[in-house]
């Protein structure tokens, strides 16, 4: 045999064993005692302070309990720093190098079409704790993919069903020129049929709204929707109630939270947005969490905080219905699906297409009497909401 | 439409007395020392981080300003003394290289000193809240305020230029300095003053505007590109220049900014719109300043060298 097909031949065999191993869908890491759980998570930069509440939810659960499922647990947290191709190369190192058992996270959207693939291909469960975009609710979707947040297009629909039963009939919708910021406004419009006032598209990363606030302020609409995550939320807020516009209804997704009140504070208060859940909900369950969070991090946990939290909890849950036992993935993937815990959202279980079926509420920010700002619920708008992609999902 | 245009003016004005005290100094150091400062920007950033420091230290936004113009003077000497005077003899391309470097190396700085989350600096409680302006129209304090210091700082300056000593220099200076130097004037000790007061000009700008904005490390750059339009459009070395070229620049920025989207919204669905009519400000900042240049190629108030 020449060099060149020795090589060739070897590269042909190793496919092939690649290729059985994934026919049987049983990672690497399965057999052992160790349970491993890899976190992607985004950590440095501007968006770092959602992902160190998801990282510090997680591990609120994990410092907790000690050994998730009853079995040793070893968590390895990795930093995405917000670029899809340094996270799928993490991925890809957790899953081949690490051999963890669960893969957790991550924040983007973005980040999670980069490492979804490389994931769920080995047969490694992989558990979304805050993107959920709508291919991968759909026709994408796929047996050890589990999301425990919401399909991104929910919270836009809250916020759209909210202004239709309050009858609005001229709403300005502003949100960044993305594909998020565009599915954003389709998200609203999915349901509200009343008229706009303005359908404004600004640039990601804008800082200075001194011309919207300008033409909203001249158009005087009944409402204004918007979804500006991260620093040009803080900046939108602090201008909007700078620029005495706090008389108009403003309705927002992943802009007013507990990750950007702590920076806007008081101008925040009164502003509107959709939510599965907030930090004063009366149940057990979230007591626990919210009390034993703020005890240990000092800060109110905003919903990245409560998805890892139960993500957390999920791989907990199942881990002890199998015994431990990794390696029977059929009865680890159906020990997942019975999502049996108590969330502190109250009702979660999940739909066909691995995405959680839960309830919606439209949420204010306030100032707590604890004295720290957050999010309180108002009222409830969807009742066991499902998305709705998970009629073309095929498993 | 006219309460539109009325907020868009007001907004155009505020940008405008920013840009022209970054300008000021920019179009100075250009004058009068033939240097093309590329990392005047930073200054803008540094006064910006200044302030949000001192006002995180103090507690009080007035302190913050106050002790940021010492601490902007210390930065522009010590500027001018170790990197600047080193180019006063050197080429353009020389400046411009080592200027650049200057803008990476100040960045990471900062990134180093202060992390890479933005910073927020608390408005001053007097200033913060609006002002009705006309029928259901208001109008931000603070932004006031900025338009009404800007102004103050444009009228300290003109008397400075035209009624003083060190102004007459400073016009000496922008005209011929060959002349100026062969008078026996200590040029280098000019130049200090002159650098010194462009940078204090700029970190006061960053400073003014640090409560509206979050303090990043992109924000100098943001700014740079508009200055330079504005000192070539007013003419180098002019201050009268860079103060009517800061306005007419942020005017036509901020109200082809507003109206172009909404015209164009008539014949393209929305997201189109907003994407081309956003370029269709700046786009008319660039032919505003093609169409001065033709007409006066020094500029409005430059003079033909």
């Amino acid at each position: 045999m020449t060099h060149k097909t020795k090589l060739l031949t070897s590269t042909v065999l190793a496919m092939g064993l690649a290729g059985s191993a994934m026919a049987q869908d049983v990672p690497a890491g399965a057999s052992d005692d160790v349970l491993k759980i890899g976190l992607v998570y985004t950590l440095s930069g501007p968006p770092a302070a959602l992902g160190e509440q998801a990282r510090d939810g997680f591990m609120l659960f994990a410092e907790k309990i000690g050994e998730i499922g009853g079995m040793e647990t070893e968590i390895i947290v990795v930093d995405d720093e917000g670029r899809p191709d340094l996270a799928a190369d993490k991925a890809r190192e957790l899953v081949q190098r690490d051999e963890v058992d669960f893969v957790v996270g991550p924040i983007f959207s973005n980040i999670l079409m980069a490492i979804h693939q490389p994931v769920t291909s080995t047969g490694t469960v992989l558990i979304s704790t805050n993107a959920g975009t709508s291919t991968l609710a759909g026709e994408g979707c796929t047996p050890n993919f589990f999301v425990t947040s919401y399909q991104n297009d929910q919270i836009h629909e809250v916020m759209g069903a909210y202004a239709e039963n309050q009858g609005y009939q001229n709403v300005f919708l502003m949100t960044p020129n993305y594909q998020a910021g565009k599915d954003s406004q389709a998200g609203f419009k999915h349901s509200y049929t009343g008229g706009t006032a303005g359908e404004i598209y600004t640039e990601l990363g804008q800082l200075d709204f001194s011309s919207e606030l300008a033409q909203i302020a001249a158009f005087q609409p009944d409402a204004v929707f918007t979804f500006m995550p991260g620093g040009m939320g803080v900046n939108l807020v602090k201008q909007y109630s700078q620029a005495g516009l706090t008389s108009i209804p403003f309705l927002s997704a992943f802009t007013v939270d507990e990750t950007t009140l702590p920076a806007t504070q008081d101008a925040a208060l009164g502003l509107l947005g959709g939510a599965n859940w907030a930090p004063d909900m009366e149940n057990e369950a979230n007591e626990t969490f919210v009390t034993e969070y703020i005890a240990k991090y000092e800060h109110v946990p905003g919903t990245y905080a409560m998805q890892a939290y139960d993500a957390a909890q999920l791989i907990d849950s199942a881990v002890r219905k199998v015994g431990g036992d990794l390696t029977d993935r059929a009865a680890l993937m159906a020990a997942i699906k019975e999502a049996d815990f108590d969330s502190p959202r109250g009702d979660f279980s999940f739909g066909p297409n691995n995405f959680p079926i839960q309830d919606f509420y439209l949420v204010e920010a306030v100032k707590r009497e604890d004295g720290y700002f957050g999010t309180s619920i108002v009222e409830k708008i969807f009742d066991d909401y499902a998305d709705n992609y998970a009629d073309q999902c095929e498993m | 439409m006219m309460n539109l245009f009325v907020l868009q003016l007001l907004n155009g004005v505020q940008l405008g007395v920013l840009l022209f005290l970054i300008a000021a100094g920019l179009t100075l150091v250009f004058g009068i020392m033939d240097v093309i400062n590329l990392a005047h920007g930073v200054l803008y950033m540094v006064g910006a981080y200044l302030i949000a420091t001192f006002a995180a230290a103090t507690g009080n936004f007035w302190w913050g300003l106050l002790l940021m113009l010492p601490a902007a003077v210390l930065v522009g000497m010590v500027l001018e003394f170790v990197v600047m005077r080193r180019l006063y003899a050197r080429s353009h391309l020389d400046q411009v290289l080592a200027t650049f470097g200057l803008v990476m190396i100040a960045s990471e700085a900062v990134k180093m000193i202060w992390g890479t989350s933005p910073l927020s600096v608390p408005m001053p409680e007097i200033l913060s809240g609006a002002v009705p302006l006309m029928g259901p129209l208001k109008y931000p304090v603070y932004r006031i305020a900025v338009i009404v210091a800007g102004l103050a700082v444009a009228v300290g300056l003109f008397v400075l230029v035209n009624y003083t000593r060190v102004g007459m220099l400073l016009r000496a200076g922008a005209t011929n300095r060959s002349t100026v130097s062969a008078l026996g004037v200590d040029i280098n000790r000019l130049f200090s003053v002159v650098f010194t007061l462009g940078a204090v000009l700029a970190c006061l700008a960053g400073a003014l505007v640090a409560p509206i904005l979050s303090v990043d490390t992109g924000m100098g750059e943001s700014v740079l590109i508009l200055t330079f339009v504005v000192v070539v459009i007013g003419g180098i070395g002019s201050i009268k220049g860079a103060f009517l070229g800061a306005l007419l620049v942020a005017i036509v920025d901020t109200v082809g900014g507003v109206f172009g989207p909404i015209w164009l919204r008539q014949i393209l669905d929305p997201a189109a719109a907003g994407q081309v009519g956003r370029v269709l400000g700046p786009m008319l900042v660039y032919i505003l300043m093609a169409v001065i240049l033709f007409a006066k190629p020094a500029g409005l108030f430059g003079r033909r060298a």
